[in-house]
Order: C-alpha cells, then sequence, then structure tokens
C-alpha cells in the first residue's frame, strides 16, 4: 500500500485547474443534493417528491435556482445594504473554502506529474474547518442582524448561540481521532486508519460529532435558526431570489463538506475495507459513495426527529454534549498514552 | 401618619369577588401522571433510544412504496351516489327530453344557479312528451353548491347528478353549462368507484 503523503504541495498551475475542478464538481454536488433531499423526505413520508420537472422530477433544482436567479432583488428599507449583500457572500465563501480540505484520495500520477486530489493538505486541518466555520457565523449573524427585522434577528441570535454552542463539542469530538492518528493533515488521519476506521475505535467521538455536526449546519432537529413555524425562516427571512439561493446553496455544500469531513475521519476515505485496494482513480468515487451514505443520514434525521425547544437545545449542548466529548478525549488521551 | 393604620400583613384582603389569593385546586384537580424524571445518564440512553426508534419508524415508511394517487394520469375513483356534474336525460326509446320546463328545479336551487325558460310543444316541434319543455335550461356552475335538490325536486327524473368533478376553466362565462352540453353524453373523465372498492 503505497503512503499517503502529507503536505505535498504541486505546482502553481496545477493548484489552480484543481482548485477551478473542485469548484465546479462541488457545485454540481449541491443541485443534486437539494433533489435527494426532497426524493427522500418524499419517500420518508410515504410521497413521491417531486417527479413533474424532467424525468423523474431531475430538473426540479434547474427550475428552482432559474427562478431564483431571475426573480428581482430586493431589500427591506430598513436594512443595511452593505452587510445584507455582504452577508450571504461570507456563508458561501467559507462553505467553498471548507470544502477544499476533503481530500478526494491519494496522490496520483497523472502525466508524470503528481496530483493530490484534493484542493490543499493542511497540515492544521480540522483547525482550517473550524476556522472557516468560526467565520461561517458572520454569514448568519450579518445576515440576520442587517434584514432590519425581528424574527431575522431572533433567528439570527439563535444561531450564533448555538453554532458557539455546539463547535465546541464538535472539536472535542475530533481531538479523539486525532490523538489516534497524532496528526492534524487530514490525508495523514485517512493513512492512519488502513488498520481500521475510526467509527470503530472512535465510536462515541463519531456519535458525538455528528449530532454537534447537525447543529453546526442547521439542520433539523437543530434547526432553530431557520425554525419555519415560528420565525417565519429565521435569519434568511428578508433575503430572496440569488442571495436566498447564495444561503440554501451554502447550506447543502455545508452538508456536503460534513459529510466529506465525517467520511475522512471516521470513515476511513478513500480506503475500502477488507483489504481491498482499488486503482487509484476510484478513490474520489469511493469518497463521494461513503459521502453520500452521510447525507442520506443527514436527511433521514431531518425526515424523523421534530425540531428541539430552545432550552433543550441549550442544555443538550453544554450538559451532555460537552461532556459526552470532553470524556471521550481524556479517554481516548489516556490510552494513547497508556499503549505508547 | 397617626390617621390612616398601616395594614398589617394579617389583614384579611378584601373581600370583594373571588378571593384568588387563598384559592386552592382542592382534591378534584387530577395530577398528571408522568414517569420519573431520568437521571443524566438514563436520560441520555432513553434519548437516544428513542431516536434510534423514530429513524426505524420512517425508515420503515421509506421502504413502503407512496400511496400518492399521482393526480391528473390518476383520479380517485368516486363513490355512485357522488355529486358531480348535473345530466339532462333523453328518453331511451322516443330520444324526447324529459325535462318538461317545470321549474322545480329552479325552485328547489339555494343557490339559485339554474334558469329555465319553458315553451310550448307543437305537434310540429315536439321536444318533450309534456305540454311544454325547456327552452332554455342553463346551470351556472359557478354558483352551483352541488347539494342535489335539483335532482330531488325534478319530477320525472329529467336532472340527475353525475359523476365529472374537473369542473376549472378559464373564464367565468364559460361555466354556464347550456342544455345542449348537459344533454351531451359527458365525457368519462372519472372514474367511478367498484363494488367493495
Amino acid at each position: 500500500m503505497m503512503l499517503a503523503v502529507v503536505g505535498y504541495y504541486e505546482p502553481w498551475w496545477i493548484q489552480i485547474l484543481k482548485a477551478i475542478l473542485i469548484f465546479a464538481v462541488g457545485l454540481q454536488l449541491v443541485p443534486v443534493v437539494l433533489l435527494a433531499e426532497r426524493k427522500l423526505l418524499g419517500r420518508f413520508q410515504s410521497r413521491y417528491g417531486p417527479n413533474r420537472v424532467g424525468p423523474y422530477g431531475a430538473l426540479q433544482p434547474l427550475a428552482d435556482i432559474l427562478k431564483l436567479l431571475t426573480k428581482e432583488q430586493f431589500r427591506p428599507r430598513t436594512s443595511i445594504g452593505f452587510l445584507f449583500v455582504l452577508a450571504p457572500v461570507i456563508s458561501i465563501l467559507t462553505a467553498v473554502a471548507a470544502f477544499a480540505i476533503i481530500p478526494f484520495g491519494n496522490t496520483q500520477d497523472i502525466f508524470g506529474t503528481k496530483v493530490g486530489l484534493y484542493g490543499i493538505d493542511v497540515s492544521i486541518g480540522p483547525l482550517y474547518l473550524f476556522a472557516f466555520g468560526g467565520i461561517a457565523f458572520y454569514g448568519i449573524m450579518l445576515g440576520g442582524w442587517s434584514s432590519g427585522s425581528k424574527y431575522s434577528f431572533l433567528g439570527a441570535m439563535r444561531g450564533a448561540a448555538q453554532l458557539i454552542s455546539y463547535e465546541v463539542s464538535q472539536g472535542l469530538a475530533l481531538l479523539g481521532v486525532i490523538f489516534t492518528a497524532q496528526t492534524l493533515s487530514l490525508t495523514g488521519i485517512v493513512q492512519a486508519q488502513s488498520g481500521m476506521w475510526y467509527i470503530v475505535p472512535q465510536f462515541f467521538g463519531f456519535l458525538i460529532f455528528l449530532t454537534a455536526s447537525f447543529a453546526e449546519t442547521n439542520r433539523a432537529p437543530f434547526d432553530l435558526t431557520e425554525a419555519d413555524a415560528e420565525l417565519v425562516g429565521g435569519y434568511n427571512t428578508e433575503f430572496g431570489g440569488g442571495r436566498f439561493a447564495s444561503y440554501y446553496f451554502a447550506e447543502y455544500l455545508n452538508v456536503l463538506v460534513v459529510s466529506g469531513i465525517v467520511t475522512t475521519v471516521f470513515l476511513g476515505g478513500w480506503l475500502l475495507p477488507f483489504g481491498i485496494h482499488p486503482p487509484g482513480f476510484l478513490d474520489p468515487f469511493i469518497v463521494l459513495f461513503k459521502m453520500s451514505l452521510v447525507t442520506f443520514l443527514f436527511i433521514w434525521v431531518r425526515a424523523t426527529l421534530p425540531r428541539l425547544r430552545y432550552d433543550q437545545l441549550m442544555s443538550f449542548g453544554w450538559k451532555v454534549l460537552l461532556p459526552l466529548a470532553t470524556l471521550n478525549a481524556l479517554v481516548t488521551a489516556i490510552l494513547v498514552v497508556a499503549t505508547h | 401618619m397617626p390617621d390612616s393604620p398601616k395594614p398589617t400583613p394579617s389583614s384579611p384582603a378584601p373581600t370583594t369577588g373571588l378571593n384568588l389569593t387563598s384559592w386552592s385546586p382542592g382534591e378534584d384537580v387530577i395530577e398528571v401522571q408522568r414517569t420519573p424524571a431520568p437521571g443524566a445518564a438514563r436520560g441520555t440512553w432513553r434519548t437516544f433510544a428513542e431516536t434510534v426508534r423514530g429513524l426505524a419508524t420512517t425508515f420503515g415508511r421509506f421502504r413502503e412504496t407512496p400511496v400518492t394517487v399521482q393526480y391528473p394520469e390518476e383520479k380517485t375513483p368516486v363513490y355512485p351516489r357522488f355529486r358531480g356534474r348535473h345530466k339532462l336525460h333523453r328518453f331511451e326509446d322516443t330520444h324526447l327530453e324529459k325535462c318538461v320546463g317545470c321549474s322545480l328545479c329552479a325552485a328547489a336551487c339555494p343557490a339559485d344557479c339554474i334558469r329555465v325558460v319553458a315553451a310550448e310543444n307543437t305537434p310540429e316541434n315536439r321536444v318533450s312528451p309534456g305540454e311544454r319543455y325547456a327552452a332554455v335550461y342553463e346551470i351556472n356552475l359557478s354558483r352551483c353548491i352541488f347539494c342535489g335538490y335539483c335532482e330531488i325536486a325534478c319530477p320525472f327524473d329529467a336532472i340527475t347528478m353525475g359523476h365529472d368533478y374537473e369542473l376549472s376553466d378559464y373564464d367565468r362565462s364559460d361555466l354556464i353549462f347550456t342544455k345542449e352540453m348537459l344533454l351531451a353524453e359527458p365525457l368519462e373523465r372519472t372514474p367511478l368507484r367498484n363494488e367493495g372498492e
């Protein structure tokens, strides 16, 4: 088995090509997830979901996005114009930036040049993710606040509190993996799983990370920032047309990013179990397949669980998830020290 | 202030009306039975177990075939007594109209949507077996409430309620059905529910 090259950088022109390619692929994945979510939600509720536009409703996302992009760009008179325009851009930028670190495969020889099948292999992998996750708050916060609407503001405030609370647990849940792998590079973490995927030794870490990720991506049952029934739509109430589409796009791209991180960190990335070593060009498809499984789980949970009350959300985050994550990290640390 | 003594806590509350401060619910209040609040560990476990149970439930729905009726292609069958669009009838042997223009349907109509103008039958122009026939028979279906009173009022069973429920149109005036439209054999657009279905 070829070892993953950690911290490898290609010539600059390959990096630019890679950036364009990965962005294009990510861009195409979002409508697929959008459609998959609506179809699957339908099936979870014993109905078909969209099936009118195109074969099996396949053109539904295209129709939705075209509709949104051709709508008039309006904003409330009380809004703060500059921030109102900037906020969705921040959301989408951070989501795309976070997408860059997901490793889709090992370094491959393509026409005599070694190319890593990822945007960048930063030596601080998870920290990079949390850094951009931190900036992503501003997308929601500024969007809600600059709308000049109380519902948006409430949604944004809830969102801020929720994201801060759950990012702590999310980070601590990854700590166990980092201790075990003894590297922060995501390709290094995948490489360290060649014996056993971390979902087995780090099962609690996996559960905690997954739960915190539901909250981080503002998905059900933690979608209090949107809370359609209470807040009319939360932070994005006043957004319409292309700006709303940007928020929507960022939300689904975040789901993809988290699926990618779960795949990389807990499900062995591009590795297959039982010692099967497929040719290198299959790596991205293995990663995409695993990502789609995690995304299915996201949609499944959305179809199942009702939204939490706000105080339940907070007490769950701080009183249950955070102690469990801390305990998980502590036990892992002790075990790692004891076995070395 | 010596003139007005300060009200002490023991002084009774003013007894005007219901005394809410000393009101107690009494024995007739039923206490809600709840399971004991679980502790942290059991509560977490219970939440987890119930979540998994919920996921199993939705996955069961996922594996079933959807129950959706794909409306424009499939239609929900109606029962025989379903009250849809009206039909006017002719005698099968003589092909004369059953309607004799008596206007009882119009009189019975609570929505006032039927208009009948009667005319005399003549030996040269015999339209119905009776003395008169309906020269104009119009039902304004945008007003009709589909109560079926016209059907009950009709002494000759000339008007009945059909099974057609697809009655949308682009123009209000298109929803005024004339005698010819009501007499014409309707398009079989609505499936009838079978026995025992």
